[in-house]
């Protein structure tokens, strides 16, 4: 039970982050933070099927965290958040087609390596 | 490959800054507020609803939406493949900031944590922040 809820918070944040990132490139660059600016991305936002399903898949994951957290305890959570950096940059490369080389992958490599150091 | 502006550049960086403090900030305003509020383990949602009459954790709330506005501001101009490594320097930001006004002591697992994160964050950092031009194609 503990891993198949890992596998879900690692599975879905990917996939909500993925399905961001697609959703706010079509939607086209935000070129300042005005009030005014977000206001207008937040309406973009709301007509986006690709950051509503971003936003549901996180949320899902949101919530298997908090079932993750009610039956042990928060180091659980570190391999799921860990194998999402890796996850994401993989998809990052084939699904969003992304440049990804040596740089990024040593990158996501260090961060979900430091992030596991940081749980102890 | 579309060639960076240094105007664009910096626009990135500052965003890359907003999204890295509204995320700490939120966390520690929140997780200070939600402290004084006590224990919450309920079903119902209702029970939840407590937070929202301690001031710490509402505002707390209000610069996490800023952050998930912002994040989404930044995705907007800039890889997820860049956003990941880079963002992750709110975790330095969290360890150090316990550290020193906290006074958590900070293991040498820890420490080797933030070292590693830290260079996670000078290679990406080292990237263009976009290489991609449109909307991806092959997604839907």
């Amino acid at each position: 039970m503990k891993w198949l809820l890992v596998a879900i918070i690692a599975v879905c944040n990917t996939l909500g982050d993925v399905l961001n990132t697609a959703g706010m490139k079509r939607q086209g660059e935000v070129e300042d933070l005005s009030p005014w600016t977000l206001l207008k991305m937040v309406r973009k936002i709301l007509r986006n099927p690709l950051v509503l399903a971003g936003f549901a898949a996180l949320a899902v994951s949101f919530f298997a965290l908090l079932s993750l957290l009610s039956i042990t305890t928060v180091s659980f959570a570190v391999p799921a958040t860990a194998v999402s950096y890796l996850l994401e940059t993989l998809l990052a490369k084939y699904v969003l087609r992304e440049d990804v080389r040596w740089r990024r992958w040593a990158a996501a490599t260090l961060v979900a390596c430091g992030v596991v150091m940081l749980s102890f | 490959m579309k060639p960076e502006s240094r105007s664009d550049v910096q626009k990135t960086r500052i965003l890359v800054l907003i999204v890295v403090v509204t995320n700490v900030l939120g966390n520690v305003l929140l997780s200070r507020g939600m402290h004084q509020v006590g224990r919450i383990i309920s079903a119902s949602p209702v029970d939840y609803l407590r937070a929202f009459a301690n001031p710490s954790a509402v505002i707390g709330i209000c610069i996490l939406a800023l952050w998930m506005l912002s994040d989404l501001a930044l995705l907007s101009r800039a890889d997820l493949s860049f956003v990941l490594p880079v963002t992750a320097s709110a975790y330095i930001l969290i360890a150090l900031l316990g550290h020193f006004f906290l006074h958590d002591r900070i293991s040498w697992q820890r420490w080797a944590g933030i070292v590693l994160i830290t260079g996670g964050v000078i290679l990406a950092e080292e990237t263009p922040a976009r290489t991609t031009e449109g909307p991806p194609e092959r997604l839907l």
